[in-house]
């Protein structure tokens, strides 16, 4: 007989949890199966980081932040029908020093783009990010206009890129477990270069238009240099 | 005002309801210059300086009590501020004052002193275009962050030079302020832009005494993508349409659709068939329940905290809607379905089928009504927390232009499908929901009892559909595929949007592109009130009537 035949056939004679509470034998409820199953080592052997990984990829706490209209459809992939819950990644936290994934949901602009660098440094390492929509690809309709990022990697790396105006929520659900699978596997982050940075504005190059904020701004206020045409 | 004092008539109207201009230029007595016609009405021009005198007047006098659109432009000699005003009682008598002000010199009278709405709006003209508001209680930026160098939609605007935007640590504004004693103590809390309250991007300097609000100061233009250069620099016929599922996104995508087409086919004298126009408002009001749905379902997430019932059920119903709409235009949320003229395509096949859809959906909707009814309106924890909080009296609607589900909570009986018709509604059937309780409640309620009428509505347009003779089923009228419309033709149409008055101003050159496109979003105007219900209520108070205002924020920021 082969051992996976005589595997199956132990646990086919296992005793339900029931029998066990029920008998008077020993109880055989924790370990007997693993036991049988890895010989007499009752121990998985394993790296902590690839656990870790494994952990992170299946638990994900996600930051509760809606921008523009992709959040829409990504507070429908939390809710009843598409349930990302399913996938192990559906607590939204509103707090991001709670959370570990952030998806972007929508155009960024020069205004928001500082909080945007903002709330993703508060979030505790190691973190990652879905970038759902055209507008966090590239800008996408509004890419044009005149205080528009062209998008979101131009200030935070993005892990996983969900194209679509707006992505179906099948889409971002994918998305997800595509990052899951990132995860687990270790694989972080391609490191981009970021155009834009927050510092402070006394390190600025002292050229012409910082000569003429220099009233309206302090030396050590953050700020970000925005450049449309540099912009990719 | 007491009862007893009898209603003047407005001047200028004749006996069967319509406008006459030239009385209308003899009350001004002098202070109009010219007079231009535009599509919707005609407009007054008049000196800069007597901006406030004048509208004084017409409101007074004239009755032109609803300040609905303050369109900034610059044309090559000159800048032109446009007043848009309207009657909340009747919405078609229509004026618009013209006040042009030197390239030199881009100095004009402020009207905030006449309507509070007139804040926010002259503020964006100041913030967009460049032109200077005196005695403006607050002229700063608005959409652009402070620092910003340049007017981005004027005419010698470069917009390759590089910006930079500060990440501001928010001051105390009542720290220094006289009148609050000493001995108070107020703290300064900032409030989003990230924050669930706050339905997006919308952030709100707050002070608070304890735990109420003193001063609530919104701060908008954290999604502000540049809607109307978008618009500006498309073609007519089909790049715009797209942009307008955008600007309210909460799937009331057909009916932001609807604005613009209704403005551009004014523009450019388009028909559209009877036909098309059965279709397009029958998935405007499904727009409509799956917007108010939402807005249910957050508020409900707002006053209950409540993650598990109200608001998976709104979702869920949500779902219905969405996949009818996706049946009928391919898309759950970005239609993209109306054209210039028309609709894209016919009713999906087999006709039958759909039909059957959507006569369950709206058969479901009463039902579901009534659930939430008994988890909202009837439950006494909703009730204690919403019933006198974040009143809103009707007068002050009116004076920030409120419109929506928000002017009529206020008792404003205003609804453009029924007062300025479009589309197929004077053909039908419908209540408009009015409420005078002024407060949290009433906007949910108006909103739950709007989704009756709609679903009443669509039911309509079904039995009319069904029996449309089949070789009569025209879907587009016959539009040339570039439309140049007369040059220097000026437009402004407004449609019942799901927030409220959705506007569009359109300025023809003569190319296939419009010189000037303005919006007048609902969202915008209703923010603005939250100052008058919040300040003195507690923080629970506010984040219920935010919530209640039902704010968008890519139509707020546009």
């Amino acid at each position: 007989m082969s051992k996976e035949q005589e595997l199956h056939d132990t646990l086919e004679q296992a005793q339900t949890t029931q029998e066990a509470r029920m008998g008077s034998a020993t109880d055989e409820r924790f370990n007997s199966r693993l036991r049988q199953a890895f010989g007499s080592s009752p121990f998985i052997l394993t790296k902590l980081d690839k656990f870790m990984n494994w952990v992170r990829g299946n638990s994900m706490f996600i930051l509760l932040f809606g921008i523009a209209c992709c959040s829409i459809e990504m507070m429908h992939t939390y809710a009843a029908k598409h349930d990302l819950d399913r996938f192990g990644a559906g607590v939204p936290r509103a707090s991001p020093r709670q959370a570990d994934v952030i998806i972007v949901p929508g155009t960024i602009v020069s205004k928001f783009g500082p909080r945007l660098k903002r709330v993703y440094d508060q979030m505790p390492e190691p973190k990652f990010v879905v970038s759902m929509g055209s507008c966090t690809v590239s800008g996408g309709p509004f890419q044009e206009g005149y205080n528009v990022i062209k998008g979101a990697e131009e200030i935070i790396p993005c892990d996983i890129h969900v194209p679509g105006c707006p992505p179906r929520p099948e889409a971002l659900v994918y998305g997800v477990l595509k990052l899951q699978e990132q995860i687990r596997n270790g694989e972080s982050a391609p490191v981009t270069v970021k155009p834009y940075e927050l510092e402070q504005f006394g390190d600025l190059e002292p050229d012409e238009l910082v000569k003429e904020l220099a009233t309206e701004i302090n030396e050590d206020d953050l700020v970000m240099r925005y450049n449309w045409v540099d912009s990719p | 005002m007491s009862l007893e004092q009898p209603q003047r008539p407005d001047v200028g109207v004749t006996p069967d309801g319509e406008l006459n201009y030239d009385e209308l230029a003899e009350l001004l007595d002098g202070h109009v210059i010219d007079r231009e016609q535009h599509e919707n009405a005609e407009g007054f021009v008049i000196r800069p300086d007597e901006v406030s005198t004048v509208l004084q007047t017409l409101k007074q006098e004239a009755g032109f009590d609803h300040l609905s659109l303050v369109t900034s432009q610059e044309y090559q000699d000159r800048y032109e501020s446009i007043y848009h005003l309207k009657k909340y009682k009747d919405p078609t008598q229509e004026l618009s004052l013209v006040v042009p002000t030197t390239r030199d010199d881009p100095v004009s009278q402020s009207a905030a002193s006449v309507f509070d709405t007139a804040d926010w709006h002259e503020r964006e003209a100041y913030d967009l275009v460049g032109i200077e508001y005196e005695d403006h209680p607050d002229l700063r930026r608005i959409l652009l962050p402070e620092t910003w160098q340049g007017h981005p939609l004027s005419k010698d605007y470069n917009q390759d030079q590089p910006q930079i935007v500060p990440l501001r640590e928010h001051a105390d504004p009542m720290e220094h302020r006289t009148e609050v004693p000493e001995e108070q103590d107020t703290m300064f809390i900032n409030i989003g832009p990230h924050h669930p309250a706050t339905h997006g991007v919308l952030h709100l300097k707050t002070v608070l005494d304890g735990e109420q609000v003193v001063d609530v100061d919104p701060d908008v233009g954290y999604l502000h993508r540049c809607e109307e250069q978008m618009c500006q620099q498309s073609t007519y016929r089909h790049q715009i349409m797209p942009y307008p599922d955008r600007w309210d996104y909460i799937s009331a995508g057909m009916l932001n659709e609807w604005s613009y087409a209704r403005a551009a086919e004014d523009l450019a004298d388009v028909d559209v068939p009877d036909y098309a126009q059965i279709i397009r408002t029958m998935s405007a009001e499904m727009s409509r329940i799956a917007a108010h749905l939402l807005a249910v379902g957050t508020f409900a997430l707002d006053i209950y905290g409540d993650f598990t019932a109200i608001f998976m059920y709104a979702i869920t119903d949500r779902e219905k809607v969405q996949n009818l709409l996706e049946d009928l235009s391919g898309q759950r949320l970005m239609f993209n379905y109306f054209r210039l003229g028309g609709v894209a395509w016919d009713l999906p096949e087999p006709r039958a089928e759909f039909f059957e859809n959507v006569r369950s959906f709206c058969e479901y909707i009463p039902e579901r009504l009534e659930e939430y009814h008994n988890l909202l309106t009837s439950n006494e924890l909703f009730q204690s927390r919403v019933i006198d909080t974040g009143v809103l009296p009707t007068d002050v609607a009116k004076d920030y232009g409120a419109t929506g589900p928000v002017a009529r909570g206020s008792g404003v009986d205003y609804d453009l499908r029924r007062d300025d018709p479009y589309g197929y509604y004077d053909e039908l059937e419908f209540d408009v929901i009015t409420d005078d309780g002024c407060d949290n409640f009433s906007r949910a309620y108006v909103r739950l009892e709007e989704m009756r009428q709609s679903a009443r509505i669509i039911e309509q347009c079904v039995d009319l559909l069904e029996d449309w003779p089949e070789d009569e089923r025209d879907i587009q009228a016959n539009v040339p595929r570039t439309l140049k419309p007369e040059p220097d033709t000026e437009v402004y149409r407004a449609v019942e949007g799901a927030k409220g008055e959705l506007g569009i101003y359109i300025r023809s050159d003569g190319t296939d592109k419009p010189a000037r496109f303005k919006i007048r979003s609902p969202s915008y105007c209703n923010l603005q009130t939250l100052e008058v219900m919040a300040e003195g209520e507690y923080v629970p108070d506010m984040v219920a009537a935010l919530g209640s205002l039902d704010i968008v924020l890519g139509e707020v920021d546009r």
